[in-house]
This record gives structure tokens, C-alpha cells and sequence, in this order.
């Protein structure tokens, strides 16, 4: 599904965040990365989202270049990009609407998809009672809780359906019952549609809860990459089972090996819940 | 005056756009009360050059569907195609200077000079180089529009928040769909914000303008009445017409900003 091979990147002209990685996603896997910040965690998302480009090597998804943000991947972003002057209807519909703005014309929308207004209504009304925030659809963001905000921009996002979805702390600014809700939804959602899934989290328990397979990035430039295997049936009773807790202390201890959190910036730049 | 009851959960309310709460109610009380202000100084002063209100008002109506309607209908027309001109060419300016830093850095300074400038002394100018009839009167408020417009949807343009245009680019808009929904609605408050703050400004300039090589205009015709024919009724019928332009155009504008802004208060 995703292939990154020798992956050079750095922001205008400063230090490197990716020199010659390389890593590979196979698709319908759920995938954790975990790091401190700073450490390239976004960049890599805006990689695979085709919204940077590389300076050397190539990012592949679906055997294709990514030169431009492909119209089957899904990005959700910790501040949710909702607009405020539009309803909750009306965000959940701004995908759509723009597919229907293109036309189904290969480069911002699938050859294969036609959108018309019946399609957009049915759609809008079916994720707006699967993501249980029909009730506030003719509200406006900021009058809804950040539960519900993030809520709106994963229906927005998977009313699309997408086949990648890339999330950028999509619940660290949320109370713990609702990030904990929203993590065991969204895996619903994930094996409902069988997506593939790049979370990136900088908080090693939504990593080990959520990623079946963990990519640990360390401070830049990032070369090798580490990665931590994790297989397990996420759902609320993993939880508060036994084998989650020693996947989360395995983890910050592998952490501590490979030296992502290294020494001269302690452990305070890692979050725990 | 009493508050306006907000909604809960809303805590900045109407307040959250700097604007004092009022009823409709207390505004025509406070219109009546500058009306009973000046009819008790006309009954005191019984002077010819201040009327009472009422006279002032017959003659006005009188006057509406004779010659004073011809003159305020030049007027306004005039108004709306400056604030048409003016909307259609700073919006897309303004858009383009918010979205590129690049051509931001090359314009702002022709911006910076140029917008303080008071356009009321562009006006002999101007009627100079285009003569008489509409043709200035249109461009000299128009000026004075572009400016507010162009400053303040720029700057509403460049404050979008990034992570809005990235995750609207992710759900595949290019550059004409994040201009169609994202830099176009998120401008119009800006628009609507520049025109209700200076039509004051727009109507007083058109005043002047007015007041020159033109035999039409509220301008034209309450010089005309005061200080040509002496009729000082008349007159005032037409400094009420010129107020009513002014204030309808402003409420006008404030009533589609309300209805079109509903989200900033939410």
C-alpha cells in the first residue's frame, strides 16, 4: 500500500528530518508512529498526504508516485480544520461538495465516482448518524464540544470514502472518556471499511492501544527505521487487560534503547495519559 | 436599555463583534427624541433657516415624488455601483495579496501610502480628468471603498488558519475549489465589514462630489436649495433624504451581515 524508499526531506534549508528511510505498509494495517516533537512524526503524514514533496527518493501509495494529495487518502488533523462559518452538515458535506465542484476528472477526484446532490444528502445522513452527531448538524463549530469537532471532521473525511487514513493526534486535545471512545470508534470504522491507518501520536499508550504495528521516530535526522510489532484486537477490554499494560512498559522501554527520548531531553517530552 | 438575552454556552454574544445591543424599539425611541430635540429649538428660535421637524417632513414627502426622488435615485444609484465596483475589483485584490506573501511584500507598500489618504481631496482632481456627469462621483467613492475593502479582506485572507487550508487541500480541493470554499466565505464578513464602515465616509465624499459640474445628485440639490433658491425647507427635506440614504444603505448592509454572519457569534 504505502512504500517510501529513500525518503530524503528537509524543510527549506534546515537540518534534514528524513535522510534515505525507508518503510512499508502493507494495506489494512493499523499503524502507530510515536515520537517526541519535532522528531518528523507530521512531516511524514504530510509526506504520505502529498502535501510536501521529497528532495530524494519517492513515496508511493497504491504503486503510484505521490506527487499531489491522492484523492482516496483521508487526513485528519488534531485541530480538526472544520470551517466555522459552516454547519456541521454542511462540513460533513465539504468533501463531497468538492468532488462535485471537480467532476470526477482523475486528479482531485476518482475517474469513477459521480456526485451529484441525492449522493451527497444520503451520504452526509448516513455518517452523521454513524458518528452519532446528527442531533448538531445545523450547529456550527464552535458550538459543539471538541468530542464532536473531531466527530465531524472524521465523518467529513470517511464520507469520502478513502482507503488511507491519516491522523495527526486527532484526540490529544480531548478529555480522556472521549479520546478513549473516539479511538475505540474509529478502529470500528477502520475494520467496517477495512482501511488502512497512520496515526501518529506522541502518547505511547494510544500508540500501543491503537497500532498494531508502532514506527518509532527519534530526534532528526530520522535514517533507520524501528519498528515495534504489536499485534492485538484493540476493543475496550484490551484496555484493561494484562497484555496491554506490558505492551506500554515494553514500549517506553524499547523507547529508551533505541534512544528516541535520548538523554539530553528527559522524558518530559513524552506524554503519558 | 436592557440586554439582549444570550443563548447559553455563548458567552461573547452579540458584544463578540463590538457592537452595542439595542432593539429596534429603542432606536426609534432615540430617533424620536432627536426629533422632539429640534422641534423644541425651532419653536424656541423661530428662525426661517430652521424648520420644525414636521415641516421639514411635509415638505419631504411632498418633494419625494417631484423632483427630490429624481435627485435622491442619482444618489443612490450612484452609491451602489461605487460599492459594486468597488466589492468586485478589491475582493479578488485582496484575496490574491492574503493567499501570496510574495505579492503581499510588492503591493503593501503602495497600499500603506496610499490608503490613509483622505479621498475627499482627490475630488477636483478627479473631476478634472473625467469631466462631468457620473463618471467621477462613482470613482472617487469607489476609492474610498476599494481601500477599506481590499486592507480588510486581505488581512482576513492571510489569518485563515493553516491547518484549515490543509485539511480542505487533503480533501482534494485545488486552488479554485479552496478559493470557491474556503477564501470566498471566509472573506465575506470582511467585505460586508468594510462597506458597513465606510458608508459613512462613501455617502459624506458623494456629497461633495455631488456639489460639482453635476445638475443632479441630493448633493447638488441641497446646495442648490440653500444657498441658491433659499428654500430652506426644501433643504432640509433634502439633508433628511441624504441621512436616509446613509443610514438605509448602513442598516441594509448590517441586516445581510447578521443574517450572512450568524457563525461569528456562535
Amino acid at each position: 500500500m504505502i512504500a517510501l524508499n529513500g525518503v530524503t526531506f528537509a524543510y527549506d534549508n534546515n537540518a534534514r528530518v528524513f535522510a534515505d528511510f525507508s518503510w512499508n505498509v502493507r494495506a489494512g494495517e493499523i499503524w502507530s508512529v510515536l515520537g517526541p516533537s519535532g522528531c518528523g512524526k507530521s512531516t511524514l503524514l504530510l509526506l504520505l498526504a502529498g502535501l510536501v514533496h521529497p528532495q530524494a527518493g519517492m513515496v508511493q501509495i497504491g504503486g503510484e508516485e505521490i506527487k499531489r494529495p491522492r484523492p482516496r487518502t483521508g487526513l485528519i488533523l488534531q485541530e480538526y480544520g472544520l470551517l466555522p462559518w459552516a454547519t456541521v452538515r454542511d462540513n460533513v458535506a465539504l468533501g463531497l461538495r468538492i468532488r462535485r465542484f471537480y467532476g470526477p476528472d482523475g486528479r482531485h477526484v476518482p475517474q469513477d465516482e459521480h456526485i451529484d446532490g441525492p449522493e451527497i444528502q444520503t451520504r452526509v445522513d448516513h455518517w452523521l448518524s454513524r458518528l452519532d452527531i446528527k442531533e448538531v448538524r445545523d450547529k456550527y463549530p464552535g458550538q459543539i464540544s471538541g468530542g464532536q469537532r473531531q466527530r465531524a471532521a472524521i465523518a467529513r473525511t470517511v464520507a469520502l470514502r478513502p482507503d488511507l487514513l491519516l491522523m495527526d493526534e486527532p484526540f490529544s486535545s480531548l478529555d480522556a472518556p472521549t479520546r478513549e471512545s473516539l479511538q475505540v470508534l474509529t478502529l470500528e470504522l477502520c475494520e467496517e471499511a477495512n482501511l488502512t491507518v497512520i496515526l501518529v501520536t506522541h502518547n505511547i499508550e494510544e500508540a500501543a492501544f491503537m497500532g498494531q504495528q508502532i514506527l518509532v521516530l527519534g530526534d532528526p535526522p530520522n535514517r533507520e527505521r524501528r519498528i515495534i510489532e504489536n499485534p492485538h484486537n484493540a476493543d475496550e477490554a484490551y484496555r484493561c487487560a494484562g497484555a496491554y499494560q506490558r505492551a506500554c512498559s515494553s514500549l517506553r522501554q524499547r523507547i529508551d534503547e533505541t534512544g528516541a527520548a535520548d538523554t539530553r531531553r528527559p522524558s518530559r517530552r513524552w506524554k503519558t495519559q | 436599555m436592557s440586554a439582549v438575552p444570550q443563548p447559553p454556552g455563548n458567552p461573547r454574544g452579540r458584544q463578540g463583534r463590538g457592537r452595542t445591543p439595542f432593539r429596534g424599539l429603542s432606536v426609534l425611541g432615540a430617533a424620536l427624541v432627536i426629533l422632539l430635540v429640534w422641534e423644541a429649538l425651532a419653536l424656541v428660535l423661530r428662525i426661517p433657516i430652521l424648520p420644525t421637524p414636521l415641516a421639514a417632513l411635509g415638505t419631504l414627502g411632498r418633494e419625494l415624488t417631484q423632483e427630490l426622488g429624481r435627485h435622491f435615485l442619482a444618489s443612490l444609484l450612484r452609491v451602489v455601483a461605487s460599492i459594486t465596483l468597488a466589492v468586485s475589483l478589491a475582493t479578488p485584490t485582496g484575496l490574491m495579496l492574503g493567499q501570496s506573501e510574495r505579492l503581499d511584500r510588492l503591493f503593501s507598500p503602495f497600499v500603506y501610502l496610499l490608503y490613509p489618504i483622505p479621498k475627499v481631496v482627490l475630488v477636483p482632481i478627479v473631476l478634472l480628468f473625467l469631466g462631468v456627469g457620473n463618471a467621477p462621483k462613482i470613482v472617487i467613492v469607489t476609492m474610498i471603498l476599494f481601500f477599506q475593502v481590499l486592507v480588510l479582506v486581505r488581512d482576513s485572507a492571510a489569518s485563515i488558519r493553516p491547518e484549515i487550508l490543509t485539511s480542505v487541500r487533503s480533501l482534494g480541493a485545488g486552488r479554485r475549489a479552496l478559493f470557491r470554499f474556503v477564501y470566498l466565505p471566509a472573506s465575506l464578513p470582511a467585505v460586508l465589514t468594510a462597506v458597513r464602515q465606510s458608508i459613512g465616509t462613501a455617502v459624506a465624499v458623494l456629497y461633495i462630489a455631488e456639489l460639482f459640474a453635476t445638475r443632479y445628485g441630493l448633493g447638488y440639490y441641497i446646495y442648490l436649495q440653500g444657498s441658491t433658491l433659499f428654500n430652506y425647507a426644501k433643504m432640509y427635506a433634502g439633508v433628511i433624504a441624504m441621512s436616509t440614504l446613509g443610514l438605509g444603505l448602513y442598516f441594509a448592509v448590517d441586516a445581510v451581515e447578521r443574517r450572512v454572519c450568524r457563525w461569528i457569534d456562535a
